[in-house]
Parts: structure tokens; sequence; C-alpha cells
């Protein structure tokens, strides 16, 4: 059962991705993101992450994507404007190696690893256990992430504002 | 490992929380046109009928189903056709889903087993129906820029900027009510709800979090794209915003997607404010307790109820003797034998129950179950109500008037909430 459910998930994941860079269409682009991003969540569902889970789908496929789209739909690309580079087969059969190699060395390394099911603890992911960790032993991280992203909005707003 | 029997009650509640939701949008429709006839006092819909039975306009909705049902479904050839197929049924799944943190009763045990009466008890429950509203704005956005039409995307657009804006203050409303009740799980949270304040005033959110309730429920409206914020489909200046190229049933999706997310808005508004399934003064435990005078009281309840609306149908029909002339004259009279009869089976069954001091164990969480139930449909459709009566009382706002009362205003206060929490709970010293 939970064999079956990571395979479909993983597929839909992998398939997302690949799909993200493969479509002509920017915004069916940005929906197989979505489609990858949700795929991922539910994997992390599948830890019994549900804090993470969740943040996963409320952050990333809720919020950053539809910024993303509210983006390409109010610059709503035609199909012409979209430049067609000239892909030579060279340059399939350079791309098509290193992937295969990749692949090929991944499972080299990653062969033997077990599965990570019985090694997670019943509480990771929990919205307690992240809290926590975020105010005691991530707290310097955390502080400073949220100093950059106060640096990023008041940036924005001095960007978008010409005159002040 | 999980046998077939927990299974099974898994469909079960997943099956009862669908139906529940799904059986009141007829209703919230009928509510919805009675509603507005009401209040811009006119009759309302009262021509469709069955064999001259009209109830009151319900049967309209039977006829609303069919011709949605019957209508070609339009595919208009500028559109891109599997965005334009796939946007409807995007927005009704993830507002359905989204019904699965939702608690109705307090945790049922019989036999030995102790099942919560919640499809999922996800951890962060709450921000579980956060992740999946936020996913519905993909429908609108898709249906809107799918359609290739001007209208419709500037309805998607605005759709879009709305539930992003709104979203922050949805979800700054909700800090003060873990900061009060220590847990983002639903049912704690309602069970938190149960005791009282100061000896007499349930501890309900609404008291306990009055700023915040007032921010939520604002902030629900225009997550649900309610009227005064309907500004997405607001038809006086963008015909009707993203699904002007609907028709038939892709357009009644929409439709019913709409009513689906006033009742979660409802049903989130009553368990986080307004105590979910708790019946004030009277925990769980106090009902099991006395569950045989619960029984007895309900049953009485019902009968007396019954007969009285019975009552008031034989004075109605009587009036109304000789006015139309037709099979309409008859529905009073159908309803009266109607409450008759559910009177008689109530008097049955109070006759039969009123020796009984004590009931069995299963019995007496059956009682507190239906009781805990019937409190928070209650209580659910009230808000439901209030969606509707919000709709035809005020006028819609303008598109710069609601970015700024999201912004400049929600957002600000929704901080001062947090901030006089965190001052007052440190005060009280409570956690």
């Amino acid at each position: 059962m939970d064999a079956i459910l990571f395979y479909i998930l993983a597929f839909f994941a992998v398939l997302g991705g690949l799909l993200m860079v493969g479509l002509k269409n920017p915004l069916s682009g940005a929906f197989a993101l979505i489609l990858s991003l949700c795929s991922l969540a539910g994997l992390f569902a599948m830890l019994h992450a549900e804090f993470v889970f969740i943040l996963q789908i409320l952050v990333y496929a809720g919020a950053i994507m539809v910024l993303i789209i509210f983006t390409i739909m109010l610059l709503n690309l035609k199909k012409e404007e979209i430049e067609e580079a000239p892909v030579g087969w060279m340059r399939l059969l350079l791309t098509a190696t290193v992937c295969a190699a990749a692949a090929f060395g991944a499972i080299q390394i990653f062969g033997d690893v077990q599965p990570v099911t019985s090694q997670v603890p019943p509480e990771f992911g929990n919205m307690e256990t992240v809290g926590r960790s975020m105010l005691s032993s991530f707290v310097y991280p955390f502080e400073v992430i949220s100093l950059i992203l106060l640096v990023a909005i008041v940036g924005v707003v001095l960007l978008a504002k010409k005159v002040i | 490992m999980p046998g077939w029997l927990d299974y099974v009650i898994i469909g079960a509640k997943a099956a009862f929380i669908w139906a529940f939701a799904l059986s009141l949008l007829p209703v919230l429709i009928w509510f919805e046109r009675k509603g507005a006839a009401f209040i811009q006092d006119r009759a309302g819909p009262n021509r469709a009928a069955i064999y001259g039975v009209r109830l009151a306009g319900i049967v309209h909705n039977i006829s609303d189903v069919v011709k949605l049902l019957m209508k070609e479904m339009m595919i208009p050839p500028h559109v891109n056709r599997i965005y334009f197929m796939i946007a409807p049924v995007l927005g009704f799944t993830f507002i359905l889903s989204a019904f699965a943190v939702i608690p109705w009763a307090d945790r049922f045990l019989v036999g030995g087993r102790d099942i919560s009466m919640q499809v999922a008890d996800l951890n962060a429950g709450i921000l579980f129906i956060l992740a999946i509203t936020s996913l519905n704005v993909y429908g609108i956005v898709l249906a809107g820029w799918s359609s290739n039409n001007k209208f419709a995307l500037m309805g998607g657009l605005r759709s879009t900027a709305q539930m992003i804006s709104y979203e922050v203050p949805l979800g700054m409303a909700l800090v003060g009510i873990f900061m009060v009740f220590g847990s983002a799980q639903l049912n704690e949270i309602v069970r938190g709800q149960g005791d009282l304040l100061f000896g007499f005033l349930p501890r309900w959110g609404v008291f306990v979090q009055p700023l915040g309730a007032i921010l939520f429920i604002v902030a629900a409206f225009a997550e649900s794209n309610r009227n005064p914020f309907d500004l997405p489909e607001g038809e006086s200046e963008i015909v009707a915003g993203y699904h002007v190229e609907y028709s038939g049933m892709r357009f009644a999706l929409f439709y019913m997607g709409e009513y689906a997310a006033i009742v979660l808005s409802s049903a989130m508004i009553t368990t986080l404010f307004f105590g979910g399934w708790q019946i004030p003064y009277f925990p769980t435990e106090k009902i099991v307790a006395h569950s045989a005078t619960w029984l007895k009281v309900m049953l009485a309840g019902g009968a007396i109820g019954s007969f009285v609306f019975a009552a008031v149908m034989l004075a109605w029909s009587k009036r109304i003797r000789g006015r139309f002339g037709d099979r309409r004259e008859g529905e009073g009279m159908f309803l009266f034998t109607l409450n008759i009869v559910a009177g008689a089976a109530f008097t049955f069954f109070l006759v039969k129950v009123l020796g009984l001091a004590a009931l069995p164990e299963w019995g007496a969480r059956t009682v507190a179950l239906v009781a805990q139930i019937s409190t928070f449909a209650v209580k659910t459709l009230f808000w439901c109500w209030v969606f509707i009566w919000v709709r035809w009382s005020l006028p819609r706002f303008r598109y710069d008037q609601l970015m700024r009362l999201g912004w400049k205003s929600m957002i600000p206060l929704s901080f001062l909430n947090i901030a006089i929490t965190a001052v007052v709970l440190l005060l009280l010293d409570r956690r």
C-alpha cells in the first residue's frame, strides 16, 4: 500500500518536473510545477510530516505559484512571441549522455541506502517540533532569514515607488 | 495494521461530511432566493411545481438542476480547451477536500473504540484548510485565463489579487486562536471552548478573541468571493467575470463551488469562534450522564415542534382555501399530514423511553452524538444565512477600497490583535 502510493506520487513529482522544462506554453509549465510540488507534498505526508506537507502546499503551491501565474497571465505571451531555439542533434546527444552518466552515478552512490521511513521519529515535521527547533537550535538562521525578508520587502517598496 | 472496520469507519465519515456539505447546497440556493425575496419584499420563486406541490419554492431547485443538466455545455472556439474543461472541476474538488478536517462531534466511544468525528485529525488541522483554499484560486484563475476573453481575464486577475490579499489577515486572525487554545488541531480547539468564562460565559472563540473573530469573518467573506467582496464577478463592471464563457453543468460547478465555499467558511467560523459542536453549559460527559433526560427532552421537542408546525399549516390551508382554485391549496394539508405523522412517531418513541431511568453506554453516547451534530448543523446553517443576509443588504466595494481595507486596515488590526492577545496571556499567565 505504502509502496504503491510512494511510486504514484514519485512518478507525478518527476513527471511534473519534466513537463515543466519540456512544455512550450509558460502557463502549462507553471501548472506542471504545481503538480510536482503537490506530489512532493504528498511524499511529506507519507512521512507523517503533516506540518511540512501543509506548508509545502500553502507556501509553494498556494502562494508562490499564484504569483508566478499572475505574472505569466499579465504578460500573456502569444505563441509567436516565444522564440524557437533550434535544437541540434549534437546538443541532444550531449544532454542524454550527461543525464545517463548522472543517473548511473546516482544509482552507484545511493543504490544500497535503506528506506528512511523507519528512521523518522514520530514527531518529525509536527508543528511543535518545527516551531521548537526554529526558536531554539536554529534561532540565528531564523532571525537572519527574517531580516533578509524584511530587507527584500523594503527594497520592493522602494523600487516600486518612484517618488518618495 | 488497520483492519477492514477502520476503512469502513473512515469511508463512512468521509461520506457523512460530504453528504452534509452537498445536501446543504440546494438548501442554500433556496435560502438565497427566498432570503433575497424577503429582503426585497417580494415573493420569490413560487411557480415550479410537481403535481401542485411547490414547498415554498424548494421544488424550483429541481427544475433548475434539470435545466442545467439538459443544457449544452458550449466550448467556444477561441478557448484553451483542456484548461477550460479542467477549471470548474479543480475549484470544486479543492473546496470539498478541505472538509476533511472539520470536526462535527466529540469523540465517539463504542465497543472499546475511540472514533474521532473528523475524517483526518491532522496535527496542523486549520492550516490544512488554509492550504487547500489557497489552491482553490487556481480554478478561478484558469477559468479566467483559458476563456481567452478580456472580461474573464479581468475577473480571474481580480480574484487572484483579492485572495492573496485576504489570506494574510485570515491566517493572522488565526494566530490569536492558536495562542489562546494552545493548539492548531481543530478538535482540540473545540474542546477548549467547552469551559466557562467567569462562571457563566461559554469560553467560545468569539468571547476570548472578539477582534480576531471580526477579522476572520470579514476575511472569510472575501475568500469565498461573496458580496460585498464579489468583485471577481461584478456583473455591472465585467459582465460575470471568470465564468462568462461557461454554460450548462460547467457553469453549475462554479455555482456549487461558491456555495460549498460558503458552507466551508460557515463551518470554520462555527468551529473556531462559536464553539463548534459544543452545547453551551453541557459538555459531553454531562450529556452522557443525563442521557435519558436528554433523549426525552429531544423527543418531546420534536413532537411539540411537529404538532405546532402541523397546526400552523392547518390554519394556513384554511386561510388560502378557494383563493387559487388549483392544487396549491392542497399543500397545507399535505404538510399537515406529514407533520402529524412525524409528531406521532416522536410521541410513540417518547412513550417507549419514558420509563427508562438510564440508557446503556452506547445509547448515551449516541444521544450525545446526535445532540452535538445537530448543534453543529444549526450553527453552521445560521452562518450560511448570515452570508446570504449580508449579500442582499450591503453594496459592493470599489476595487481600490477593497485593497485598502485588506492591506491598510485588516492586516495592521490583525497584528494588533496578536500583540494584545500576547500581553493579556502573559498577564494572566495561563500558559
